[in-house]
């Protein structure tokens, strides 16, 4: 694209060509290339290349598993009911799409309009993140055409995961609805939008109340294990609020590394507006994120104080709880602290990607790592790896048709401006 | 105030998030169950065991299980170690004989099965609601409705049920019953303890049991540890078991809480409604303070005004 671009060829990016028609939805699709251009620029792309090659290996186990169940892809471990699928693409994907109701908030509740450039994005990270999630949750499901049994078939009302189920639904609606400005600007339904964006408030808010509770309901899944998750991991008063709270640093600095992405390899689709905030809004951001990270590592401390757990401190598990803390935490602080201070985007993205790293750590310690620390450590089956790594894979590839059509980063001209 | 009227008062104030709402409100008077009056259970008296394994053999047949691997007179089975630990309960076996040598002691044999809890983990955690604990004590699983999700693994204090992940249309859990449907409905004894040759188990009344248990503690105290485990453990279980050394030698989990494990839930559930009710005005309120009277600084072209009445 950058080539192109070089050629004074210019994406697609409003609703009329310059000579006054509309453009049609393939012009649309192809970015307003033509074909033959559309695929060479594909085929240019070395990183298409990579997701070929994972698609390639990856798909085939997907189907594999899907004919042949779950035993074939997993070690079908009864003690380690939930590996990777669960561990990895529920567990963390959910925080690290949390940013689409914190910028929500930012923007639309506190009328921070000064955020309004990265707000799509942050919507569409939550989106695509819960989707990508669900998507993991239909591969880990024995029977995943029955998802929708605990809606409208047979209610465990009672359950945490009966909470989870219904709130990243109906969340997973809200976050479509949130999107769906930015869809209908580009096919040119104006009236979907308007409609849309005059509820804006209502679903801020119910995106608000979803996330509270069901990025606390993940932690509090764990709740359900006492003496299998290890004690330092394990808080029945406060995991909910640890996995709540951390789940709002997960989601601003996923959406600074995001944009970091974006800047770095898809600045042809950012428009002037994105480009000239973006570096004061990643410094506002990690201020953000910050603050959140800094409330979550003294509750962090409240909860072993609470229960007296100093004690497992000083085992090799204490070591590891360290580690996790001082690397995803104290040494993420410190990193966007000094960024913050100095105003360096260089160290509040780095620091930004300490703290995802940090947000994969504790997950993935909760839910597998330290998750049944009397018995054997499982170690996923390689077919589970890969799986796991061809949906990031088409993650990732989704995304980036989205960002590279949909108005995200740059902003639709319509008909009164062009 | 009373239940009824604390329920109803909910479901009024909450229409709109009602199925969500509701959920919560409804666990938190479940609170205190002590089990059905009349529920059965099984006392196990390890003292008496020899590990003879004709209880698995019984479990096979009357479950219709697959043959195993090893037949059941093959007692080679006591020394398999997988993952650094003994035998557990699987797809093709509800119950397993484990043999475990404290020092100073002869071996002893404890028999593992679904415990029946009072209030089952599993049942509590299952979010389509597959098990069921029925009066006469067991606890079932309706297979039928079954998601797949595994989260009564999670949740399991024995960690008892297992999966059939081998299968790749119908994968269902796979535990003990307590043989719900082919014997205990019409009051008759489990086929494990109707085959053992040593009086090992005694079937009846989870009461009358803990009292029997109790007797022969007090007749014989040389002889056994002063615990029934599994009258008190998570809330208290079905199935009670009498050992002559402690419960930890004979790999008894003896860390877990008396509480049921859903106690330790319920800080989160209480909150759910909390949340549901308080969020919208303080959400929609520093949106009002936050904006009101304020130029909204954008080319955006929508209003806020009249908006705020979610």
């Amino acid at each position: 694209m950058k080539k192109l671009a070089a050629n004074g060829i210019k994406p697609h990016d409003a609703e009329m060509r310059a000579d006054g028609q509309k453009f049609s939805l393939m012009e649309k699709l192809l970015l307003g290339l033509t074909l033959d251009q559309y695929v060479q620029q594909v085929i240019r792309n070395k990183f298409n290349w990579i997701l070929a090659l994972i698609f390639a290996v990856g798909i085939p186990l997907i189907i594999y598993r899907f004919i042949f169940g779950l035993g074939v892809v997993t070690h079908s471990s009864y003690d380690y009911p939930w590996g990777l699928f669960l561990g990895f693409g529920l567990f963390c994907m959910v925080p690290l799409s949390a940013s689409g109701f914190m910028l929500g908030t930012t923007v639309e509740i506190f009328g921070r309009h000064d955020f309004e450039p990265i707000e799509r994005l942050a919507l569409l990270n939550g989106l695509l993140g819960y989707f990508f999630a669900v998507v993991y949750l239909l591969v880990d499901l024995g029977q995943p055409w029955r998802l929708a049994y605990p809606m409208v078939y047979s209610f465990g009302p009672a359950a945490v995961l009966f909470l989870v189920g219904w709130h990243v639904a109906t969340y997973l609606s809200v976050q479509v609805a949130e999107v769906s400005t930015a869809f209908f600007e580009w096919i040119g339904f104006r009236r979907g939008y308007e409609f849309i964006r005059k509820g804006t408030i209502g679903l801020t808010v119910s995106g608000i109340i979803l996330s509270t509770l069901h990025q606390g309901a993940l932690g509090a899944l764990f709740v359900y294990a006492p003496g299998k998750v290890h004690p330092l991991w394990y808080s029945a008063p406060f995991q909910w609020i640890h996995f709540f709270v951390s789940s709002i640093p997960a989601g601003l600095c996923m959406v600074i590394c995001v944009s970091t992405v974006v800047i770095y390899t898809m600045k042809w689709r950012c428009d002037q507006r994105f480009i000239d905030s973006l570096d004061r809004i990643t410094i506002s951001l990690a201020k953000g994120a910050s603050m959140g990270l800094f409330t979550y590592l003294v509750i962090k401390f409240l909860a072993v104080a609470h229960d007296n757990e100093w004690a497992y401190l000083a085992t090799g598990w204490g070591a590891w709880w360290l580690f996790e803390i001082f690397f995803g935490v104290i040494l993420a602080l410190l990193v966007l602290g000094v960024g913050i201070h100095h105003k360096s985007v260089a160290l509040c993205r780095l620091g930004a990607l300490i703290t995802v790293l940090g947000i994969l750590l504790n997950r993935l310690n909760t839910a597998l790592i330290a998750f049944n620390w009397n018995l054997y450590p499982e170690i996923p089956h390689i077919f589970e790896v890969i799986i796991s790594i061809t949906i990031f894979a088409i993650y990732i590839a989704t995304y980036r048709f989205i960002l590279n059509r949909l108005p995200i980063l740059y902003q639709f001209k319509n008909r009164a401006e062009a | 105030m009373s239940k009824i009227t604390r329920r109803k008062f909910l479901a009024g104030s909450m229409a709109g998030g009602a199925a969500i709402a509701m959920a919560p409100t409804k666990k938190a008077f479940g609170a205190n169950l002590e089990g059905f009056p009349d529920g059965m259970g099984v006392l196990v008296d390890m003292t008496r065991c020899v590990g003879c394994r004709s209880c698995e053999a019984a479990c096979n047949k009357e479950q219709n299980l697959p043959e195993p691997n090893k037949s059941f007179d093959d007692f080679s089975v006591f020394d398999e170690i997988k993952h650094g630990e003994k035998r557990r309960p699987t797809e093709k076996a509800y119950t397993v004989v484990n043999r475990y040598e404290p020092e100073g002691s002869e071996p002893v044999y404890r028999k593992i099965q679904c415990n029946h809890c009072n209030e089952p983990a599993c049942l509590t955690s299952c979010f389509v609601n597959a098990y069921t604990k029925t009066p006469e004590g067991a606890v079932i699983y309706n297979d039928k409705v079954c998601v797949g999700c595994r989260n009564c693994m999670i949740a399991c204090p024995f960690s008892i049920p297992a999966y059939s992940y081998s299968s790749a249309i119908n994968p269902i859990i796979k535990k003990c019953i307590f043989c719900y449907d082919t014997r205990l409905k019409n009051g008759q004894t489990p086929a494990c303890v109707e085959a053992c040759p040593q009086q090992v188990m005694v079937f009846g009344k989870r009461k009358e049991l803990i009292k029997i248990a109790h007797d022969r503690i007090r007749r014989s105290p040389g002889k056994y540890v002063d615990q029934v485990y599994g009258e008190k453990e998570v809330g208290g279980t079905g199935w009670l078991y009498l050992s002559g050394v402690p419960f930890q030698q004979a790999g008894f989990n003896v860390s877990l809480p008396s509480e049921p494990i859903i106690n330790n839930v319920k800080d989160f559930l209480a909150i759910v409604p909390m949340v549901l009710a308080i969020w919208p005005a303080l959400f929609t309120g520093f949106h009002l303070l936050a904006t009101k009277g304020k130029s909204h600084g954008h080319g955006d072209d929508h209003s806020h005004d009249g908006q705020e009445e979610h």
